[in-house]
Parts: structure tokens; sequence; C-alpha cells
């Protein structure tokens, strides 16, 4: 088992070498990363090529790449283009916070999809089945980034009218969030709206694959058997039944977690959140390479983390599972 | 946010064998029907034309489906002949009734926002651009997903494995991220350059059910029966295979559609799509942003018009794939 989570992993090195390096050539392709730098007034031609000397800026693309990859292991992701600041400390700030956000949402997502589609299996045809199909399919209609705006619509149009700040638009931590306690309940409540915005596409999604995958083992001897034996229906709910179909469930989560990291690039911009995403899209902004290449090569090490993570569960979910 | 590659379908629970072949996700039997008969070409013709006809009678049953698609074809006629329908120009300033919420007056159904210009008339401008940009993606991404994945899926060798190792890519690095970055780098803000931007990239899902599809065809009798006729590869893939795999690939198409309004909305919304003086469903729910204390109505009502077009055809999509799927029963 160990062997198998192992070589998954070790699979997942040359895509991300791959990736990085892509994302390298385009960027170097697409056009002159110092042009920004040209256009302001107080800099002269020299202090560019100064910079363009200094980074290796002329050196063949491959030349650059290794060079950034050599450097990784001691200097972590090197210094901004254009500032003599180390990209790894913004990093770390603002991984901690998108993966508060994250974590919450994938495990908000899971839950309530799982109940979602429980609940519909076990009455399909049923009203309810009906009403989760329908909000599912709005789910996946929704645009995050809208239901985002319209989450914030909604909540500055009841503050305008009843004077209720129901919750923060914007933000992590109020201007004197506290220590403690007091400082976790001011981050959930700003964390609230968005993660609903980033959940709600999840939710649609996970709750398809729980629902499908419940129907096909209610449907199973063994879960007619429990019945049989006169086992009483919640038992055979959760302990036959659920357990079961939660495997399929849980692999869609691990392996859209991806998805839901990219989400946080629009949902943490629409609400202004110090985060990986936020990150991401004014570093992108910029066309600076090197803290877009740290944060592609971040972001895949996480998900990795995660796959791998969702592989140790299931042969702990589903004994069967045999790795070789 | 909607990833490429995502269908709100019943899906079938992930398999996790070695070789990651793909199950087609709609339409697993379908082909078994017309692979019976499909030599004489005579045969072919009365078997595809009932196939045809199940198909058209299923679909018309679909209420929801039905509805959706009577909705959309009103969109998609009023969107196009924008310049006939819409009561003003998309940019036209009118101060005096700048900042007037929805109303029936002066026709500003939607309102019209600080410099007076109609949203009604914007959106129908807006919704002409989306759609068009939406369309050349749908054509496009089936046109690359379709050919390749039916090479990989038939010939398998190098283009198979290249397209299984962008399926890990796709795994590990988030799409939008390399949407995001493409459209910076290579989009303009040109509708047609973001739409043939997102082509390239939303082809692959489209790829992968093609190549499962012809990876079990292969080996059917009336493909061996095609070859030892002395049927080219070219024939027997394109006249042969391809028929039967066409239920998929119409439904992915719907889902693509649904995807591209969605990523370009975003896309025009984070200000790296469709450049503002062309009006945007995404960019006009940006330009309302700014507003949205006081003119709720101008991220509202683009916005719902937006949803509204994306769940209309993920309905048609959902009434496809039931329409096109044998294994259910009709009734």
């Amino acid at each position: 088992m160990l062997t198998y989570a192992l070589r998954r992993t070790l699979i997942s090195i040359p895509i991300i070498i791959l990736a990085t390096f892509l994302l390298f050539a385009i960027i170097s392709v697409s056009g002159d990363p110092l042009q920004d730098l040209r256009q302001q007034p107080n800099i002269t031609e020299e202090q560019i090529d100064n910079v363009r000397q200094s980074r290796g800026l002329d050196d063949p693309v491959a030349v650059q790449y290794l060079r950034w990859v050599e450097n990784i292991p001691e200097g972590g992701f090197g210094e901004y283009l254009l500032a003599p600041r180390p990209i790894w400390p913004d990093i770390q700030r603002v991984l901690g916070n998108t993966m508060q956000l994250v974590i919450a949402a994938e495990i908000l997502a899971f839950v309530i999809a799982v109940f979602l589609g429980v609940m519909s299996a076990k009455r399909q045809y049923s009203v309810f089945d009906y009403t989760t199909t329908t909000i599912s399919f709005i789910g996946y209609s929704f645009p995050s980034f809208l239901f985002a705006l319209f989450l914030q619509v909604a909540v500055v149009q009841i503050f305008v009218r009843t004077g209720v700040r129901i919750f923060p638009i914007g933000n992590l931590s109020s201007a004197n969030p506290g220590t403690g306690l007091a400082f976790v309940l001011d981050r959930i409540w700003h964390l609230i709206l968005p993660i609903a915005s980033l959940a709600i596409f999840s939710v649609a999604s996970y709750s398809r694959y729980m629902r499908a995958s419940m129907l096909e083992v209610i449907h199973s001897d063994y879960v007619r058997t429990a019945r049989a034996k006169g086992l009483p229906e919640r038992t055979i709910t959760t302990r036959h039944a659920m357990r079961n179909a939660l495997i399929p469930t849980l692999t869609v989560a691990a392996l859209s977690f991806g998805t839901l990291l990219g989400g946080t690039i629009i949902i943490e911009t629409v609400f202004g959140l110090d985060g990986m995403g936020r990150y991401f899209f004014q570093q992108l902004g910029r066309r600076d390479p090197y803290p877009l290449m740290a944060w592609l090569t971040i972001v895949a090490v996480v998900i990795v983390a995660f796959n791998l993570i969702a592989d140790l569960l299931y042969g702990y979910l589903d004994p069967r599972i045999r790795y070789d | 946010m909607t990833e490429p590659g995502h269908r709100p379908q019943d899906p079938q629970p992930p398999q996790d064998d070695e070789e990651r072949v793909s199950v087609p996700q709609a339409l697993p039997e379908g082909p078994d029907l017309l692979a019976e008969e499909a030599l004489p070409s005579d045969v072919v013709e009365v078997a595809a034309r009932s196939q045809w006809q199940i198909f058209r009678r299923k679909f018309l049953r679909h209420k929801l489906a039905m509805g959706s698609l009577f909705f959309l074809v009103l969109v998609v006629l009023a969107a196009f002949n924008a310049e006939r329908i819409a009561p003003y120009a998309y940019d036209e300033i009118n101060v005096v009734r700048a900042s007037t919420p929805p109303t029936f007056a002066d026709a500003h159904f939607f309102g019209t926002d600080q410099l007076g210009r109609d949203y009604f008339s914007r959106v129908l401008f807006g919704t002409q651009t989306s759609l068009r940009v939406a369309g050349v993606v749908a054509v496009l991404s089936t046109l690359i997903g379709t050919v390749l994945g039916a090479i990989a899926g038939y010939y398998r060798g190098w283009i198979d494995s290249v397209l299984m190792r962008l399926t890990d890519l796709v795994i590990i690095v988030p799409a939008i991220a390399v949407l995001l970055l493409a459209a910076t780098f290579f989009g303009q803000g040109d509708p047609l350059r973001i739409a043939v931007i997102l082509a390239l990239l939303l082809w692959t899902s489209l790829a992968r059910i093609v190549r499962g599809v012809f990876l079990s065809l292969r080996e059917k009798e009336y493909v061996q029966a095609a070859r030892a006729a002395g049927a080219g590869d070219m024939r027997i893939m394109f006249r042969h295979m391809l028929p039967n795999t066409i239920g998929p690939i119409v439904v992915n198409m719907t889902l693509v559609l649904a995807a591209a309004i969605i990523i370009e909305a975003t896309l025009s919304f984070l200000g790296i799509g469709v450049n503002p003086p062309t009006p945007a469903l995404g960019v006009l729910i940006n330009d309302g942003r700014s507003s949205m204390q006081t003119l709720w109505w101008l991220t509202i009502m683009p916005g719902v018009a937006l949803v509204t077009i994306a769940l209309c055809i993920n309905f048609v999509g959902d009434g496809l794939r039931d329409a096109l799927d044998p294994t259910q029963q009709e009734g």
C-alpha cells in the first residue's frame, strides 16, 4: 500500500516539472517581462540592462529554467523579478489563509453533498430528489464569482435597508480581531460567504456522485441481507450502505481539490482575501514569472498531497482494495 | 466555477484501474444497437432513421428540456437580432434617465446605469458576444476533441500516451489557472482570440470520452468486417465508428457550450476576457460591481441572464442525454 502511494506520488514529479517548464516557456515567449519597467519614467536603460544581466534573461529558456530549479533547495523560490524581496515568505502567509478557506469549503461541501446524495437516493423520484437535482443543476450553471457577487449584493442591500451587518463582504479579519477564541470566531465570520461561494459548485458535483453510488449500493444483495436480518434502517444506511457508497465520492472530492484551489483565484479576488488565489491573480497582472512558478509548484504539491491522503483513506474505508 | 469536463449527470463511479481507461460517461451501450446491422448499407439507413425517431420522441417528451430549448431559441434569435430588437444602442448615453431601476417606462426593463445607458439593450448585445464566443468554442473544441480522441482510441500509440499524460496534468494543475494565464498572455481582449484559447484548452474531456468509446468499438465485429471488406482506416473511423459516438459528442458539446459561457464571463469579469467597449455579460457584471450598493440591478440583471442561459443549456443537454440513452425505457 505504501509502495503504491509512493509510486503515485513519484509519477506526479515529472508532471510538476513539465507544468512549470511549460509555464516558464509560455511567459518567456509571450513577451518582455520588463515591459512595465520600461514605461516608468525614472528608470534608465542601464538599470534595465542590469536587471536583464543579473537575472540572465537573455539566456535560452531551458537554461533559465534549470537555474530556477537549481535554486529551489537553498534559495526557496528566489526573489521577485523587479524587487529584491524573497518570494517564499509571501507564499507562506497566503498559503495558510487559503488552506483555511479551502479545507473548510471542502469539508462543508462534502458533508452537505453526502447528506443530500444519501437522502435523494433513499427517496428516489420523490419531491426531495427532484428538488436536489434541480438545485445541483443550478449549482453547475452558477459561476462562482457571480454567486459571490449576489451574496455581496444581498448582504449590502440588507445593510442599507435595516442597518444590520450580517456578514462582512471582504477581508480576512476585522480591524481589531482580538486574540484566541475571539480571533477564530471573527475569522469564521469573515470566511462564511467565501466558503459558501467556493463550496456551491462542489456541493452540486459531489452530491450527484453520492446519489449515483448510493443508488447502486442500496440495491445490492448485502444491503438486502442486512434488511432481512431485521437491522434498523438507520444502521443499514449509515453502517452498511454509506460506508461503501462514500468511496467513489471521496475519490471525486480528492481529485477535485485542485478545482477548489483554482476557485480561490476568483473568490479571493472578489472578496479581497489575502490568499493564494488573489496572490496568483496579482502576480499575473505583474507578469512576473518567478512567483507564478512558485505558486504553481506549491499548488501542485498540495494537490498531490491531498490525492495521497485520499488514497490512504481508501484503504481504511474499503479493506477489499489491494494495492500491489 | 464550472470547470470543463464536469458534467451535471449521474456519473459512473470513478474507477481506479491502472490504465485509467475512460469509461464513456454517456451512452455506454449505445453503439450496439446499430452495430448488428452495419454492413449492408440500406439496412443501416433504416436502422438509423428509427434510432432518430426514438430519439426525437423521447426528447420531445422531456418537458424541461423542450421548454429550455424553446427559451434558448428565443434568446439566440433576440441576441443575434439585437440591432433591430434592442430599444436603444448599447452605448447610447442619456444622462436624464441615469440610474433608473428596472421599469416598463421607456422600455428600461433592466434599468439604466449612471450614464443612462439602457441595460436591457446592453444585456442583449452582451449576450450576443457571449453566445458568439461560446459557439466558436463549442464547435472548435468538439472538432479537436473528436479527431484526437478518435485517433488516440483507434491507433493508441504516442497520441494516446500524450492524451493520458494531459489527463494527469489536468488533475495536478488547476484548469482555471491555466485559462487565466493563457488569456492574460495571449488573449488581448479580443473575443475571437479568447474563443480560440478556450477551445484549445477545453477539448480534452471530449477527447477522453471519444477515445473510450473508440477503444471498445475497435474490437467490434462490424469494424473487423469493414476492415476485411478493405475499408481504409479513415473510412472505418469516420464512416463506421464515428456515427456510433455521436451521442456522447452531442451531449458533451452542450456541456462545453455552458462551460464556455461561464468561463468567458469569469475572464471578462476579471478583466482579462473581452475588453470593455465590447459588451459581454461578464463585462457588464464587472461594470455594475462598483455601484452594487445602490444600483443593484446592474449586477443582478446581466447575472441572471447569464445563469438562465447556462441553466437552459444544461437542461437541454440533460434531455439529450436521456433521449440518446438506449438503456432507458421509453415512457
